[in-house]
């Protein structure tokens, strides 16, 4: 791992550079940023440091803890010579997959529901009690019921990756939803809109800074689902490495398959960070928010 | 309290002046307060607009100004009495009225082009066609080149124009502004008044604008009619008879602005210092 410090430094170190001489205003700025990924980059080399070398002067057990190196090594493995299970791509897919048609069901149902609940005051008066005791409820446990229902197939992963994810959207889409500027409502009556119209062209855009919200936490959650489901019981997918490798009694295994899972979670979360810059352009950035108050 | 007789014997012309556009026969609101007890706003309020005419209601703050004009809005339903609009009652977002509200109600999420298409688009005109228009009422307000920003992006006098374009390009015959420029400066504010009367002079759609400025009131309007402290009723109808075209910035240095300014003012007064009263005084 340390081998990999110094061309990557001086990479970012040659953007930095790059960026200086285009912009000579924004030097400062551009250093601050070196320095911020440098002691980022330290702290994250410094703790594996520190772990390596427990490891490796036995002061912690390696069959019990593992160690980075032997991580590094199976996540090689994986790479190169494939899983147990297949290759490395095709498990990494399968739990894509699921999270991501868990994810779209769910932000849907979630964003659909709140939205109707958020307006339709009787009907949240009466469906509060049950929405507040199923909210309650450890939601995760449930993957073993979809499992019986749904087998050892997709679908019990992704309806524990949308059960994971409901909620979470649907109370900020009610919550979003109820908190529509009545101004809003009425001018765009006014001016002669349907009441489709302002649900489609009011409601639903002003919800959607709250709803975007939960979209970060619900992608990770659609990810926990689809992982937590595949370990109760699947035949493929990041999941059932990770029990795999936890019967085996293989810590950098279970790490080597956390360490995916994280990188394929970043990745999405990235992707929802450029959807939202683009479906929320009409809101003033934050530094300038930050700058007026 | 002025009744409706007392009001009519002091505008004897008032027969011969065309049928009201827009008329309020013995309106009355109650609301539920929260100690449950009825509290009224409006007493029994008659009001006619003729057609093309500006009228400017004007009354101590928090006297039910804003609810009368949402009720003819169709916003809210009149306890009592009834509003009529070219003489057939009105209906819930009546397409006969446009309305400017207090706080600029544009949509933050719509570009300038999209929010003064909005109107159009709602009421079915093809997208090109409604761009086209809302181009034009932007050049009207003096927006052109501004189609692509958001509100956010824009001052709060630009705002209000794009607000005045989103209500105006659905020519309503009825335009209400509820206290429309409050919150912009003194001299945006004066600015945006004169565009306004430019505009309705080309329109002649009736305005029945609400505020608490008497200066802006008669600078602008044919009529200033003054309301009680709450609950609301009409006190006095003033007909104000300076000439037209009027510049905002110049009419209040005519001897006669000045003239009208102290016999509405006094008139007004009382009301206000009742309000002012009644607000410090209540616990």
């Amino acid at each position: 791992m340390p081998a990999l410090r110094p061309p990557r430094e001086r990479s970012r170190q040659d953007a930095a550079a790059e960026r200086e001489s285009k912009h000579v205003t924004a030097r400062p700025r551009v250093r601050h940023r070196v320095v911020i990924i440098g002691v980022q980059v330290a702290l994250l080399v410094g703790a594996l440091g520190i772990w390596q070398a427990l490891a490796s002067t036995h002061t912690i057990d390696v069959f019990f803890y593992g160690d980075p190196a032997g991580t590094w090594r199976q996540l090689l493995d994986w790479i190169h010579g494939g899983t147990t299970e297949g290759p490395l791509w095709q498990q990494i897919w399968v739990t894509l997959q699921e999270a991501l048609l868990g994810f779209v069901i769910g932000v849907v149902l979630g964003v659909v529901c709140g939205i109707v609940l958020g307006r339709v005051k009787l009907l949240s008066e009466i469906l509060a009690v049950y929405i507040g005791a199923f909210n309650s409820i450890p939601r995760i446990v449930l993957g073993s019921i979809f499992i019986i229902w749904f087998g050892l197939g997709m679908q019990s992963k992704i309806a524990l990756a949308v059960l994971l994810i409901f909620f979470n959207v649907f109370f900020n889409a009610f919550q979003g939803a109820r908190e529509v500027d009545g101004g809003l409502i009425a001018n765009a009556k006014l001016l002669g809109a349907s009441r489709l119209d302002v649900i489609l062209q009011v409601v639903v855009p002003s919800a959607f800074s709250w709803i975007i919200a939960s979209l970060r936490v619900a992608f990770g959650l659609a990810i926990t689902g689809s992982v937590v489901g595949e370990m109760l019981g699947a035949q493929q997918g990041l999941g059932t490495l990770i029990s795999q490798a936890q019967g085996n009694f293989n810590p950098n295994g279970v790490y080597a398959g956390l360490v995916v899972t994280t990188i394929v979670a970043l990745a999405a979360e990235g992707l929802i960070t450029v959807v939202e810059r683009r479906l929320l352009r009409w809101r003033p950035p934050r530094h300038a928010l930050e700058a007026e108050t | 309290m002025g009744s409706s007789t007392g009001f009519e014997a002091a505008n004897p012309d008032r027969l011969r002046t065309p049928p009201p556009l827009l008329a309020l026969h013995g309106v009355s609101k109650r609301f539920r307060g929260p100690d449950g007890r009825a509290h009224t706003a409006l007493d029994a309020v008659d009001l006619t607009v003729a057609p093309g005419r500006f009228c400017v209601l004007i009354g101590p703050t928090g006297c039910g100004k804003s609810t009368i004009l949402s009720m003819i809005a169709g916003l809210a339903r009149p306890s009592e009495g009834s509003i009529l609009i070219d003489g057939r009652p009105v209906l819930g977002g009546d397409p006969r009225t446009g309305f400017m509200f207090q706080n600029d109600a544009v949509f933050p999420w719509k570009t300038v082009l999209s929010n003064v298409m909005a109107g159009p688009r709602f009421r079915g005109v093809p997208k090109r066609e409604a761009a086209e228009l809302a181009r034009d009422w932007l050049r009207r307000v003096g927006l052109s080149g501004f189609e692509t920003y958001f509100p956010y992006q824009l001052s709060g006098g630009m705002r209000k124009r794009v607000a005045l374009a989103q209500t105006l390009i659905n020519n309503p015959q009825i335009l209400l502004m509820d206290e429309p420029f409050s919150g912009l400066d003194a001299q945006t504010r004066q600015i945006m008044s004169e565009e306004l009367l430019g505009l309705w002079e080309q329109l002649g759609a009736s305005v029945l604008m609400v505020t608490h400025d008497l200066e802006e009131a008669i600078a602008l309007a044919d009529t200033v009619v003054v309301l009680t402290a709450g609950p609301a009723t009409v006190k006095k109808e003033f007909t104000v008879d300076l000439p037209r075209p009027r510049r905002v910035r110049e009419v209040r240095f005519q001897p006669r602005f000045v003239e009208l300014h102290e016999q509405i003012w006094s008139c007004l007064s009382e009301e206000v210092s009742l309000a002012y009263a009644r607000a410090t005084t209540s616990p």
